[in-house]
């Protein structure tokens, strides 16, 4: 499958990464509006990893044993056997935070809800992921990975 | 929706032998790991599960849920309602296993039928503890395990005003919620000094007992209840709770939710070999060949302490199902171990506990505290000779994970220990050449 892969040594640490994971999941897909107008402002599910001088986007990777759907109470979060990705339903979820317990990158956010958790679904909609899209100095690429 | 499920399932008539080649007792989270791992590797092996619930995909810690009103019954289903099937498997619902032949290979059920196996899994989990109290037998007392405690418990919730809660661990955490959410006026009951004792230290369960407090639970400790007195006009109704430092509480409701023990009674009168639970390999196989145990009835290893304990918590049973299944089905596969680790929900405070989180012998082990009580922030990890033995995070969780990979993997955090507590502490913070074993790119 397709991955989001981070390369430190490009990271410049501006953080757009977060910004347009943060577009992409709001409402409007606008970033004023998004901004400005939308409460709770949407969450990024990309987080940005600063330890100066090294810097670099983490999101969810997509695991192929995936601790956190190993881990779920609930069965909110699964591993879609077809396309390899980590899904998470929101209305199957309890906010247990028991997969934030076990994501060993960290990945995986209580919502601005604070009821249920959030991370990346890679922009399934998207040709490619809006944080890739957006990085503009390829520390974040989107290629196929062996599983 | 649980008797459509039933008839769907797969009977066996009284007296028949039927033979499948694995057999699974138990069908909660060790039970389904067990089949999902086993499918994946053998795909048209026999399986037949037994489980005395009418419907058992569901999760149990979410009964909670069910009664708090957060969830229903089709949120509960951890596993999609067509799950045996999917799986081919005959599901045995709403029946007892009642007796094990180790030498001749089967089980015996209550209606006194067999099913031989070739290989067998016991996941029958736990059961609650009840202590002996006077008066225990009274209208109104409940436990709280199962999906049927927690309807039992539903129904009796519209009526009822007050109750008690024995046990301030975290199912009576999860019970209390829930009948504060539906309006009682709850009173929980601790015998130890603080509630949560086993995953908290004095300063973050006073953190917590502080939310629950606020939410109008009357919080007391260092007591539990001698006897449950029935109400004035009907002597088998509960009307009060007599505490035993002599306090009587009125109450409509009893709940002992002081914890589970393991449901040993098929290993009893057999070779299995036993302790507290029963006695299993890092591959789940007991001492007797092709006979597996997981979950809440097994003793499984702990990395922490480097030995095998009970350790009864839904995600380790999925896991140990998961390693039992695969060997089974004749994949080899070892349990890296579990801890007891646990997050909480309850009463808008999220907490992560894992490990050792309160060592008394403070020379063997350096403790690491940040606690930062205007913002209600409380992180603690414990090392023992510079490896991360166990943590406590109070509000903010989110780095939990990596420090748990850690943990788990014993790195050394001598170089950045200082960093540990850092609220921007991640993978990034890490030395390059471990955050590349955790984050490979390629």
């Amino acid at each position: 499958m397709k991955k989001i892969i981070a390369n430190e040594e490009y990271c410049m640490g501006c953080g757009l990464c977060e910004v347009y994971c943060t577009v992409q999941h709001s409402k409007s897909k606008d970033i004023i509006k998004a901004y400005n107008r939308e409460n709770p402002r949407p969450l990024s599910r990309v987080k940005l990893g600063v330890h100066k001088p090294v810097s670099f986007a983490i999101q969810c990777i997509h695991c192929e044993d995936a601790p956190c759907v190993n881990a779920c109470l609930s069965g909110a979060m699964q591993k879609d056997d077809e396309t390899g990705l980590v899904t998470h339903d929101a209305d199957k979820c309890i906010g247990c935070w028991t997969c934030i317990m076990v994501c060993p990158y960290g990945a995986i956010k209580r919502d601005s809800s604070g009821k249920v958790v959030s991370k990346c679904d890679l922009c399934s909609e998207l040709e490619v992921p809006a944080c890739v899209a957006n990085c503009p100095n390829g520390a974040l690429v989107y290629k196929e990975v062996k599983p | 929706m649980c008797s459509e499920l039933s008839q769907r399932c797969f009977s066996v008539q009284r007296g028949e032998t039927v033979i499948s080649k694995y057999v699974i007792v138990g069908a909660s989270a060790a039970g389904i790991g067990a089949v999902e791992a086993i499918r994946e590797v053998d795909p048209v092996g026999a399986i037949t599960v037994i489980s005395d619930e009418p419907c058992p995909q569901y999760s149990r810690p979410m009964i909670s849920d069910l009664v708090s009103g957060k969830a229903n019954f089709d949120k509960m289903m951890c596993r999609e309602d067509q799950f045996w099937e999917e799986n081919n498997v005959q599901a045995l619902t709403g029946r007892t296993a009642v007796s094990l032949n180790l030498a001749d290979k089967y089980v015996a059920l209550d209606r006194g039928d067999h099913i031989a196996f070739e290989k067998l899994l016991i996941a029958t989990g736990g059961k609650p503890f009840v202590p002996k109290i006077e008066g225990a037998e009274k209208e109104g007392v409940f436990t709280f395990t199962t999906l049927s405690d927690a309807e039992s418990l539903v129904a009796k919730i519209e009526t009822a005003k007050s109750a008690v809660v024995i046990g301030g661990g975290l199912i009576g955490v999860s019970v209390t919620e829930a009948l504060t959410k539906r309006g009682l006026e709850v009173t929980m009951v601790e015998l130890k000094d603080q509630i949560l004792s086993l995953i908290l230290d004095q300063t973050s369960s006073e953190m917590v007992e502080n939310v629950i407090r606020k939410a109008r639970v009357t919080i007391t400790t260092g007591q539990s209840v001698q006897r449950i007195v029935g109400k004035p006009e009907n002597n088998n109704i509960v009307g009060s709770a007599v505490l035993t430092k002599g306090e009587q509480v009125q109450c409509d409701l009893v709940i002992i939710a002081i914890g589970v023990i393991p449901r040993m009674e098929l290993a009893s009168g057999t070779d299995l070999k036993t302790n507290r639970g029963i006695i299993v390999d890092k591959f789940m196989h007991t001492n007797v060949s092709d006979v597996y145990a997981s979950g809440d009835v097994a003793e499984a290893y702990d990395f922490v302490f480097g030995e095998n304990r009970l350790l009864p918590l839904w995600p380790l049973a999925h896991q140990e199902g998961k390693v039992a299944g695969y060997n089974m089905a004749g994949k080899k596969a070892e349990y890296s171990g579990g801890t007891a680790m646990s997050a909480l929900k309850y009463f808008g405070i999220p907490i992560i506990s894992i490990g050792i989180t309160n060592p008394q012998e403070n020379s063997i082990y350096e403790i690491l505290v940040k606690h930062e009580p205007e913002r209600n922030l409380y992180r603690k990890i414990v090392l023992k000779d510079d490896v991360i033995v166990g943590l406590s995070l109070v509000n903010d969780i989110e780095r939990a994970g990596v420090l748990f990979h850690l943990m788990k993997n014993s790195a050394k955090v001598k170089k950045f220990k200082q960093e540990l507590l850092s609220e921007d502490f991640c993978l990034a913070t890490l030395p390059r050449s471990l955050r590349r074993k955790i984050y490979p790119r390629e």
